[in-house]
């Protein structure tokens, strides 16, 4: 039975395999040395390579490279160029963006200069991989949904690093890296502008995000439920249903009354995914530029119930707040 | 085999990543509207360290403030010198308990000639009396009728275990690399956050309002920025860890910033906060050049109180008990003009 089945804990390692000869150039941009490992083998094929570099790739991983370097000297200044404390600290080291005095200028490099220098690569970087995956899908003569949602995803980066910054008029709206604070900045940026759960398009990004979950854990289930039918053949079975499509779809109509085909099940993941970024860049794009205070605008509209008032009045009313003689005296 | 080391490795890695969490169960008590998530989190593990440093200190009981003034019996007596003898001397040896059991008199008096003020910590600890008489006087806004003693704070040391100063600014050199924007690291005064390690000049220092959030939906003039706003954010986290509460102790989450939703210690807090800043600027402060080098910080300024001075991790410093009974007289508003902004010009 094992053997039988695709999916199959079962390793067999065949000879190397180089993939479609396509033309004179893609061959030669391929590496030659192909290896086998049993533990990628576990978790997936046990091939690897031959890996595509080409001039995209090639440029696109110096970019990174250099970014990763900027960033990782920053961090390595900031502990005394101690390597021990770098790895101790590494979760609360942070290349920030400037502060917001430099707007969109460039800062210095000691107070966040490095910052737009390591983002301008970082970019370059990402920008340059998204035409490698468009390139190699197109030379493979596959469609293009990959580069596209991958392009999704470049989307947010985009919207968090470099259009929202721009509307804002500020660098210093830009994410920090950093570990921990880039999820400080999150919980600041939620903070600041009054709460994010209140942004319609954060409440969509959230709904594809555990959307996508959900059909990720019903499609693999039931794809692996009946792969002892051949179900994983499921290209196959878009033009020739078999038992196991039967089966499967059965088994949805019975629980649930409907069931997606072996065709639009893909549709519906790759639509819930990239809807996931796509939804939540418009959200971060309108926060702080058209909306200041999600809490008081969704309120305002109505979205969400109001709770008994706990009375408070603020003291500062009835009380101005001590105020010594000179601001920051000796 | 194999499985055996995998299910070993997989162990150790689960106890790595849990190494950081506290052991269930929580003490949870609902404090808002219900659905409202308004929680009050507690561990009881955790509460049950902290009970040894909130004892309270032998009881005096009360000492009988007639006959003869101290001020009569003894010579350079500057404060509390309308307190009987029994009741000087009485607070004189309590006050020695909290603040140097070890050092005994000789900390502050020149043992030779007590009315001496050769030592700079007699200076120090007259005007922390003024300090304390003004906090008890004039903050009851904050302090209510517990009030604060020397205990509150020095708990049997020398210095406050938990006081600030200034950071010192972190010099960039060379290829303008590693720097820090004074954050970025883990710093006990934030509760260990990557937030600006010491938001209290900005905030318990200068007058400066911890308000970020605009009051409106669409943008109207709200100029705070991020930065801005992880300052607040690393204050809060102080208020948190000193205070041993979570946010929901003074906020409703849901927005921070809307005081209809809040709760009363939220108030308490804002007193509290003008009660600092008056604590710092009129009396630390001012002591800057009384205090000998080796007590400075690095940039020659004086420890500062913030929420951890008194507090040390509880809600209430002490569990809330008061010792003012023992020592009426630390309540007691000595003669100096209230300042503009206390409570007390206020009203």
């Amino acid at each position: 039975m094992d053997y039988q089945n695709l999916f199959t804990q079962t390793q067999v390692i065949g000879p190397e395999n180089h993939g479609a000869p396509i033309n004179e150039y893609d061959m030669r941009e391929r590496t030659r040395g192909i290896g086998f490992s049993y533990l990628l083998g576990k978790l997936g094929n046990a091939q690897l390579g031959p890996i595509y570099l080409g001039r995209l790739g090639v440029a696109s991983l110096i970019c990174f490279m250099t970014a990763f370097v900027i960033i990782g000297f920053n961090m390595l200044a900031q502990v005394g160029w101690n390597p021990i404390q770098m790895v101790k600290q590494l979760f609360w080291l942070s290349l920030d963006p400037p502060s917001p005095k430099y707007g969109l200028r460039l800062a210095p490099l000691s107070e966040g200069g490095w910052w737009n220098i390591c983002g301008l690569f970082l970019t370059t970087s990402i920008l340059l991989w998204w035409l490698r995956t468009y390139n190699r899908a197109k030379a493979l003569g596959m469609g293009t949904h990959v580069p596209w949602a991958f392009a999704a995803a470049i989307w947010l980066y985009l919207v968090l690093g470099l259009f929202r910054p721009v509307l804002m008029g500020s660098w210093s709206e830009g994410v920090p890296f950093g570990i921990f604070p880039h999820l400080d900045w999150t919980a600041a940026l939620s903070i600041r502008y009054g709460n994010l759960f209140y942004n319609p398009f954060h409440m969509l990004s959230i709904f594809f995000l555990y959307g996508s979950v959900l059909l990720f854990g019903m499609h693999g289930a039931t794809i692996l439920a009946v792969g002892r039918y051949g179900g994983e053949r499921e290209i196959e079975q878009i033009v020739d249903r078999g038992t196991a499509s039967e089966r499967a779809a059965l088994f949805w109509r019975w629980t649930m009354g409907f069931n997606a085909t072996m065709e639009s099940i893909h549709r519906w993941a790759w639509w819930f995914a990239v809807l996931c970024p796509i939804s939540g860049g418009i959200g971060i794009l309108l926060t702080g530029t058209f909306v200041d205070n999600w809490y008081v605008w969704a309120m305002h509209h109505g979205m969400v119930p109001s709770y008994p008032s706990t009375n408070m009045i603020d003291p500062s009313i009835a009380t101005p707040a001590f105020t010594p003689a000179i601001q920051g005296a000796k | 085999m194999r499985k055996i080391y995998l299910s070993l490795v997989a162990l150790l890695g689960a106890s790595l990543i849990l190494s950081g969490c506290e052991r269930p169960s929580f003490q949870r008590d609902q404090s808002g509207f219900r659905g409202t998530a308004m929680v009050n989190v507690q561990n009881p593990r955790i509460n049950a360290d902290k009970a040894k440093l909130n004892e309270l200190p032998p009881s005096t009981g009360p000492i009988p403030g007639d006959g003869p003034k101290a001020a009569d019996v003894y010579k350079n007596v500057k404060v509390l010198g309308n307190l009987s003898q029994a009741q000087f001397t009485t607070f004189m040896v309590s006050m020695t308990s909290w603040v140097a059991p070890q050092d005994g008199c000789s900390y502050c008096h020149n043992v030779a000639n007590f009315a001496e003020d050769a030592k700079y910590t007699k200076i120090v600890a007259r005007r922390m009396i003024q300090m304390n008489q003004n906090i008890n006087a004039n903050w009851k806004d904050h302090v209510k009728e517990t009030g604060v003693t020397c205990y509150t704070c020095h708990r049997g040391n020398n210095i406050p275990q938990n006081v600030w100063f200034k950071e010192v600014p972190q010099g960039i050199s060379g290829p303008a690399l590693g720097q820090r924007n004074g954050q970025n690291a883990p710093a006990a005064s934030v509760a260990y956050s990557s937030l600006t390690n010491e938001p209290f000049s900005k905030y318990l220092l200068q007058s400066n309002p911890a308000r970020i959030q605009g009051k409106e939906g669409l943008p109207n003039g709200n100029v705070h920025s991020l930065q801005e706003t992880e300052h607040v954010y690393g204050l809060m986290m102080h208020f948190s860890k000193s205070l041993g509460v979570n946010c929901t102790y003074c906020h409703n989450s849901r927005s921070f910033a809307d005081w209809s939703q809040s709760t009363p210690q939220r108030g308490l807090a804002w007193y509290a906060i003008q009660m600092v800043k008056d604590t710092n600027n009129t009396y630390m402060e001012p002591l800057s050049s009384t205090f000998p080098a080796h007590r400075l910080g690095g940039l020659g300024d004086v420890a500062k109180a913030n929420c951890a001075t008194c507090h040390q991790g509880v809600n209430k410093p002490l569990y809330g008990k008061s010792m003012l009974a023992d020592y009426p007289y630390l309540a007691k508003q000595y003669s100096e003009t209230p300042k503009v902004g206390t409570s007390l010009a206020a009203k």
